[in-house]
């Protein structure tokens, strides 16, 4: 069974169709990679994903479980239960380019709070749990920090210790090192690294090609809100078959 | 010139009397402004217009008339009906206290509400997105997210509020309570020394506005470190 299927997901900006029908499907323990040039839609497919961003048509199924839509006037699908919406989400944990961390809480604060406040888990364990998952990011020595006085890959890191907290079925990477400074994109791409390899299920929007060639087991390469090219990361990417991911591999050939 | 110093070193109570009817009114009024101010402040960030246009109706009314005119509605205005001369509710219009920390409150609740809508809708977005993508329902994000930044980065300005409160509660003066102001008037009339008595009368309102400077500063260094430069 998949952790995550997503099925013909449509999405428009008025008459501007970004997604024409997009799908995915994660097994436990896939490393996805999304890439493709910007407004080719890979953001937006991701936040559709967990209802960030309303798509018009399209399934969404976490563990089998189908996430219920309704249309509104416009067409735009929303959840027909909210509180099935805040479940699923709390099971999607989402990484964002600009960490978006909450800017009045400590580090620590920051991983705490959902654990608490969303899954009902005592303070204490919670605590417990955040350090732990500071210390494999890091970034246990930044725990009193506030998000303004640490550096953008320490920021980012507390980012994914906050996901890590929730203990998610699958994580959403919203191009995580897009925001850093080359020199801090290192420290992030080595933790999403461990945490491909403890298997964790993971779909990830990026630029990095690296990251998407030796971590994922999966890539999507999205034109124009279409799937142009997908598979084994290696062999796409050693032998692009459309003529468009050649010229986008082309631009950014590492 | 010679300045008294005898006559206000008598009037000392007065004053003392004064300082804790001011602040009195102060607390009072503050408290009651501020539980009104947050629910009209939430209201004034809402999209259905239900919610929003009553709230803006009432901060643009309250905002856009005199403190003076609005404590002479209530306290001399209300009066003139035999409703409320009769109502259960007589005992309290009739009394000056109460009615001037229902002007000073209702007054100031539409400022803060005001600020409060301005602090909330400088919340980042993304912030707002993470405590989604969280799974965290409308009323948690904004007990645990929205409220609690918003009104740290509310501290500045609300500290302003909070002196133009104090410095408008002389006013209260007018409707026969003795707080610092009526305690200066009731030394001036009765000693032909006005001087003596308003200079007076500032430099408690300068000490009060000094404490209230130190805790306003005191809570931003606590609850607003974040937006503090880093320590090195």
């Amino acid at each position: 069974m998949y952790k995550l299927e997503v099925q013909d997901l449509h999405k428009r900006y008025g008459s501007h169709e970004v997604l024409k029908g997009v799908s995915l499907a994660a097994k436990a323990g896939d490393v996805i990679s999304i890439i493709g040039s910007s407004g080719s839609g890979k953001s937006t497919f991701l936040r559709c994903i967990n209802l960030l961003e309303q798509p018009h048509g399209g399934k969404i199924l976490l563990n089998g479980e189908e996430l219920k839509l309704l249309a509104n006037k416009e067409g735009a699908l929303k959840a027909a239960d909210p509180k099935q919406l805040q479940r699923m989400r709390s099971r999607l944990a989402m990484v964002f380019q600009h960490f978006n961390l909450w800017s009045h809480m400590s580090a620590l604060e920051n991983v705490m709070e959902a654990p608490v406040h969303v899954l009902g888990i005592a303070k204490a364990e919670a605590r417990e749990k955040a350090e732990h998952y500071l210390n494999k990011v890091g970034v246990a020595h930044r725990k009193d920090a506030y998000p303004a006085h640490m550096s953008g890959g320490e920021q980012q890191r507390v980012a994914i210790a906050r996901a890590l907290a929730m203990e998610p079925e699958v994580m959403l990477f919203d191009e995580p090192t897009s925001a850093l400074d080359p020199e801090l994109v290192g420290e992030v791409l080595k933790v999403m690294q461990d945490l491909a390899q403890e298997g964790r299920t993971m779909v990830v929007v990026t630029h990095e090609m690296g990251f998407a060639r030796e971590v994922s087991n999966q890539l999507v390469f999205l034109h124009k809100g279409l799937v142009e090219e997908r598979g084994d990361p290696r062999e796409v990417l050693l032998n692009p078959q459309s003529e468009r991911l050649q010229q986008f591999l082309s631009g950014s050939l590492k | 010139m010679i300045f008294d110093y005898n006559v206000i070193w008598e009037n000392l109570p007065l004053y003392f009397g004064g300082v804790l009817v001011t602040l009195k009114l102060l607390l009072i009024s503050l408290a009651f402004g501020l539980a009104l101010a947050i629910p009209l402040g939430l209201m004034r960030v809402s999209k259905s217009p239900l919610l929003n246009f009553p709230a803006w109706l009432y901060t643009y009314v309250i905002r856009g008339t005199p403190m003076l005119v609005q404590l002479f509605l209530i306290y001399y205005g209300l009066a003139q009906f035999d409703v409320v001369r009769e109502s259960f509710l007589w005992p309290y219009f009739s009394s000056a206290t109460f009615c001037a920390c229902l002007a000073f409150g209702i007054n100031t609740s539409a400022y803060s509400a005001e600020i409060l809508a301005g602090s909330l809708k400088s919340t980042a977005h993304g912030e707002i997105e993470a405590a989604k993508a969280m799974g965290m329902s409308r009323a948690k994000l904004y007990r645990r997210i929205l409220l609690p930044s918003a009104l740290r980065r509310a501290l500045p300005q609300y500290s302003n509020e909070v002196i133009m409160m104090l410095h408008t509660t002389s006013l209260a003066s007018i409707v026969t309570l003795i707080d610092i102001t009526g305690a200066a008037r009731t030394v001036s009339s009765q000693h032909y020394l006005p001087f003596e008595a308003f200079i007076t009368a500032g430099l408690f309102y300068l000490c009060l506005t000094f404490v209230l400077v130190r805790l306003f500063k005191h809570a931003e260094r606590r609850w607003l470190a974040y937006l503090a430069p880093r320590k090195a």
